[in-house]
């Protein structure tokens, strides 16, 4: 059981979590994840590990409500337990001098894109960050992205603050060189920030969060293609690099349980969560 | 041709009493046990058969080396809390064993009855006394006086629950690491209910527990804690045991398209999180109208019989050999026939053909041919020139084997293992190229059973204790 030491509710339907975990912190990295088990009939849910504090021994979580189990995870309040956490999982991100770096993070994955940034910039790198989100409410993480940025772009998608789009990272990328792109959001924000840094040629990592179950490779669900071999996302990844990702695979695969994920979110909401009077 | 004297009384039969089963018709609509065990009447009539042979040939068949006899002897005298205590001297898992060893291979193989007949039906016996005690509610041992020494074990499957029961008892603490929510290894995340049913572990390991054993679960050994810093938190010897829990695939064209699955994520959605209750539990699995399963083992047959159960109109068990060279448990096989998995033999898939949505519907085949032995001493299947054809299909399930699971090798410095990344051990001891870190089953041998697991487990259970009180 692991208790949520605090809770915060970062935008509408995006909530963080603080949560007792002493040994998870004490080895948690940046670009890692946990997989959760919220009670007994729980599903097990991949989240990357946006922040840690090794003396508390806590480690922090930043969710989306989109299915059934984001959800009811969202009632919990503080004080109360998560059944399971297993973690750290996946190779922690790659963090070293690299020179110029330009992070593109684009809605939840907003707050694990923060912790990331902050491990480069105390690498010594220079750092520009782009932030978006669909429409302005649900911009997260702002205040702190733009502290330690060098140069700090906001972008929504319907131009409610800040750019509108993802075209004027071309300008950015024409103006200045970089020697590295990172980019943590939707999968088809990253296939378009990959694509759009093709043509300058910079090494552009994205983190890959397909669907997965256990998270220790025994599954294979999240199974992506990159550079035309088969890859698990958990414990291959969750870096990839982002020019060799078989981007649409990856939107097919993401898809399969669509129909399923629906139908357990309209049970939950109009029966009243039928899984959790049974925990 | 002389006929049976009939004033006499036939002393023994030829062939062992069946055990009561759930209708096929009616089991392949549900996930309750297939196997519905002995009644005490059929046990002591089953248990007649065996004949107390002077020298036994059965007990060499069992990796384990239970004794099989004396155990039999004391279910015949109806002493069956005794026999129960008989069969745990050397097994931890009795009802487990009882219900998923391949007895044919091992035990039952050897024993004399087979010259006349069918052999004494040893599994079921087991099976019996086991459920017999934990109708009864299992007794706690005492435990033994502390020796003060601490071992981890990484993995509550077959090897580590069983070398865990082992030491407890010896009087060692001992901590079990398992990466998942919940114990158990294979046993819970592989094996159906309907073959194994999830309270049956749970008792067993719950046995386990009483001697004293702890189980921490969530832990990845290799991530949240390394070996090495196992041994700086005050443990005296480490065995692993962590399976081989990475799935194989084909390697062929479109094996990404939706509606294909590795038969651990199929296995595991079903069993593990129990889709099959979707939406009561939260883990979804989708099903089609017309499944094909790739491979002839246990995993395979599991994988087909689940299908069923979800509601499958068709379920195909598509294997490269021939009937014959089936590596599945026989009863196995005969329950899937029973309930109506259908079977393309000598037909090896070649590439998945997906629709505009990137969901499997065909799968390209190609018949095979049997040619000479080959290492494992199965006939060599080679393709069959101009023999392609599509197979409809909407589901697959790829059971075409498991490889060790690498975090542990790939974090632990010197560790030497082999070219196929299993953990390089001592056969007789599991001792590994580190003093004091032992290994044992799957992620030694590659895979393979759970009582061969269970017998490297007990063999190293025995070496660690030489190793700790000569220390």
């Amino acid at each position: 059981m692991y208790k949520i030491v605090a809770k915060r509710e970062l935008a509408p339907k995006i909530k963080l979590f603080e949560v007792d975990a002493p040994e998870i912190a004490a080895k948690a990295g940046p670009g890692q994840f946990v997989i959760i088990r919220q009670h007994e009939t729980g599903e097990r849910v991949p989240l990357t590990i946006t922040d840690y504090d090794r003396e508390k021994g806590t480690i922090t979580i930043v969710f989306n409500e989109v299915g059934k189990t984001t959800k009811e995870l969202g009632t919990f309040e503080e004080g109360d337990c998560i059944r399971n956490i297993a973690g750290p999982l996946g190779n922690p991100s790659e963090i070293q001098k690299f020179g110029r770096v330009l992070c593109v993070g684009g809605g939840v994955m907003v707050a694990p894109l923060y912790l990331v940034a902050k491990a480069l910039r105390e690498a010594g790198n220079e750092l520009v960050v782009v932030v978006g989100a669909r429409i302005k409410e649900l911009l997260i993480f702002e205040k702190e992205m733009k502290e330690i940025a060098d140069e700090f772009y906001v972008t929504t998608d319907d131009g409610s603050e800040g750019y509108q789009g993802l075209e004027f990272l071309t300008d950015i990328l024409a103006k200045k060189k970089f020697d590295r792109v990172v980019v943590m959001g939707p999968v088809i924000m990253m296939k378009t920030v990959s694509e759009m840094t093709k043509p300058f040629n910079v090494k552009t990592v994205v983190t890959l969060t397909p669907i997965m179950v256990d998270g220790m490779g025994m599954c294979g669900a999240c199974r992506v293609t990159v550079k035309g071999e088969t890859k698990f996302g958990c414990v291959d990844g969750p870096e990839f690099d982002g020019h060799q990702v078989d981007f649409d695979e990856l939107i097919k695969r993401q898809r399969v349980y669509l129909a399923e994920e629906r139908l357990a979110s309209v049970f939950y909401e109009k029966l009243g969560g039928l899984a959790s009077d049974e925990a | 041709m002389t006929k049976p004297d009939q004033s006499q009384p036939a002393k023994r039969s030829k062939k062992a009493v069946l055990m009561p089963k759930q209708e096929p018709e009616i089991r392949a609509h549900n996930f309750d046990e297939v196997a519905l065990g002995y009644t005490e009447e059929q046990a002591l009539e089953e248990a007649e058969r065996c004949l107390n042979c002077p020298k036994p040939q059965c007990i060499a068949g069992c990796p384990v080396e239970l004794d099989i006899p004396e155990f039999i002897r004391l279910i015949k005298e109806r002493k069956y809390e005794e026999a129960i205590k008989k069969i745990k001297e050397k097994n931890s898992l009795p009802a487990i064993c009882g219900r998923v060893c391949p007895q044919e291979e091992q035990c039952q193989k050897l024993c004399v009855l087979c010259k006349i007949g069918e052999p004494t039906a040893i599994g079921r016996l087991e099976r019996f006394a086991a459920d017999y005690e934990l109708k009864k509610g299992v007794e706690t041992l005492p435990l033994p006086k502390p020796t003060g020494k601490k071992v981890a074990i990484i993995g509550a499957g077959p090897a580590g629950l069983t070398a865990a029961a082992d030491l407890a008892k010896l009087g060692h603490e001992v901590v079990i690491f398992e990466a998942l929510h919940v114990s158990g290894g294979v046993l819970v995340y592989g094996i159906p209910e309907f073959r194994l049913p999830k309270k049956i572990v749970e008792a067993e390991v719950n046995y386990i527990k009483k001697l004293g054993v702890k189980i921490r679960t969530d832990v990845l050994i290799g991530r949240l804690h390394t070996i090495e810093e196992l041994f700086k938190k005050g443990f005296d010897a480490v065995f692993i045991g962590s399976g081989a829990g990475l799935p194989q695939f084909l390697r062929i064209s479109g094996e990404n398209f939706g509606g294909i699955y590795s038969a651990n994520e199929f296995l595991i959605r079903v069993n593990l999180m129990k889709s099959y209750l979707f939406p009561e539990y939260d883990t979804p699995i989708r099903i089609g109208k017309k499944v094909a399963v790739i491979g002839g083992g246990n995993v395979a047959m599991d994988s087909a019989r689940s299908a069923l159960r979800l509601g499958a109109d068709e379920v195909w068990i598509v294997y490269r050999r021939s009937r014959e060279e089936l590596p599945a448990r026989a009863e196995e096989i005969e329950n899937a026939e029973e309930e109506g998995i259908r079977f393309q033999f000598l037909t090896n898939p070649i590439r998945f053909i997906g629709d505009e949505h990137g969901w499997v519907k065909g799968m390209e085949c190609i018949r095979m041919e049997l040619g000479e032995p080959d290492a494992s001493g199965r006939r060599r299947p080679s393709p069959i020139k101009g023999s392609e054809f599509v197979m409809d299909v909407d589901t697959v399930v790829v059971a075409v084997g498991r490889t060790p699971n690498p975090i542990i090798q790939s974090t632990t410095k010197g560790l030497e293992t082999t070219k196929w990344g299993t953990i390089i051990a001592d056969e007789k001891t599991g001792q590994t190229s580190i003093e004091g870190v032992f290994a044992g089953g799957d992620i030694v041998t590659g895979e393979a059973t759970v009582i061969s697991a269970m017998g490297a487990g007990k063999r190293a259970a025995r070496a660690i204790h030489e190793y700790l009180m000569k220390k």
